[in-house]
């Protein structure tokens, strides 16, 4: 879990091209219905929260559920107006935040 | 030397009751946990995600595999048609299952700067069933679509 998410953003982009950037993150997102071997059932831990900001204006967000896979990964766009640092937190059900930034010029 | 075979009859009988015993534990414990969603539990979760607006069939694009042989992580694309200006925006994206243990999968949260509304994710089910997808745009209409996948090894853990 302390693995470092992988991000992909485009280091340059055109003034209002759309860009696509792509985002995995290592969690085991258990669902709360699996049991142990013992037969107890397994605590509910998944990341719960995606979010994507732009020089800390939000640009996209996610609510997640258990029928989310495990990983989760996304692939979304975000229109290029300015240049600036991108920045994506995960948090989950124990309030742990991941959190990674990435830059993007924009010329 | 009628015995050997009583013996054998004996040893069947003894695994014909042990085998039924364990199905008897293992279908006890299946019903237990098969607490799943239904169409009307995830159409009743759709519409309080999206606030009960009146839903229009159409705009959006939900594109899965048609046959899923693990639904432990099956890609989930959707896409709906929007110009994502500051005035006609998409501005959630809601996605639930109909019959995972939770009908809640996703929901998007967008703003105009996500500049095209078509996102990816992978996604878990536990068995064959359908996946509705509802777009909630700026003026408040509702699209939605609905897939069916064939899951051929249900992914939600048990």
């Amino acid at each position: 879990m302390s693995k470092k998410p992988r991000i992909k953003v485009p280091k340059k982009a055109a003034k209002g091209e759309i860009v696509q950037i792509k985002t995995l993150i290592s969690h085991n997102m258990e669902t709360g219905t699996r049991k142990d071997k013992s037969g107890k059932l397994i605590p509910r831990n998944i990341i719960n929260k995606f979010t994507c900001t732009l020089n800390g204006k939000e640009v996209l967000s996610a609510n997640l559920y258990p029928s989310v896979a495990a990983n989760p990964y996304f692939a979304f766009h975000v229109r290029a107006t300015e240049s600036g640092t991108f920045e994506f937190t995960w948090t989950d059900d124990e309030g742990k935040e991941i959190k990674a930034s990435n830059e993007m010029t924009v010329a | 030397m009628v015995s050997p075979i009583n013996k054998n009859v004996g040893r069947r009988g003894v695994l014909k009751t042990a085998g039924l015993g364990f199905l008897a534990a293992a279908g006890g414990s299946m019903l237990a946990t098969s607490a799943s969603a239904t169409p009307e539990t995830a159409a009743k979760a759709l519409a309080k995600m999206t606030g009960g607006a009146a839903m229009t069939e159409g705009k959006v694009k939900l594109e899965l595999p048609q046959i899923a042989e693990n639904g432990r992580t099956v890609p989930l694309k959707v896409t709906v048609d929007s110009p994502m200006t500051d005035d006609n925006y998409v501005k959630h994206i809601h996605i639930v299952a109909e019959g995972n243990p939770t009908p809640e999968m996703i929901s998007f949260n967008l703003t105009p700067g996500a500049g095209k509304a078509e996102l990816s994710t992978r996604v878990r089910l536990g068995k064959t069933q359908n996946i509705v997808a509802a777009a909630v745009m700026s003026d408040g209409s509702v699209f939605t679509a609905k897939e069916q996948v064939k899951v051929t090894i249900g992914g939600c853990g048990g």
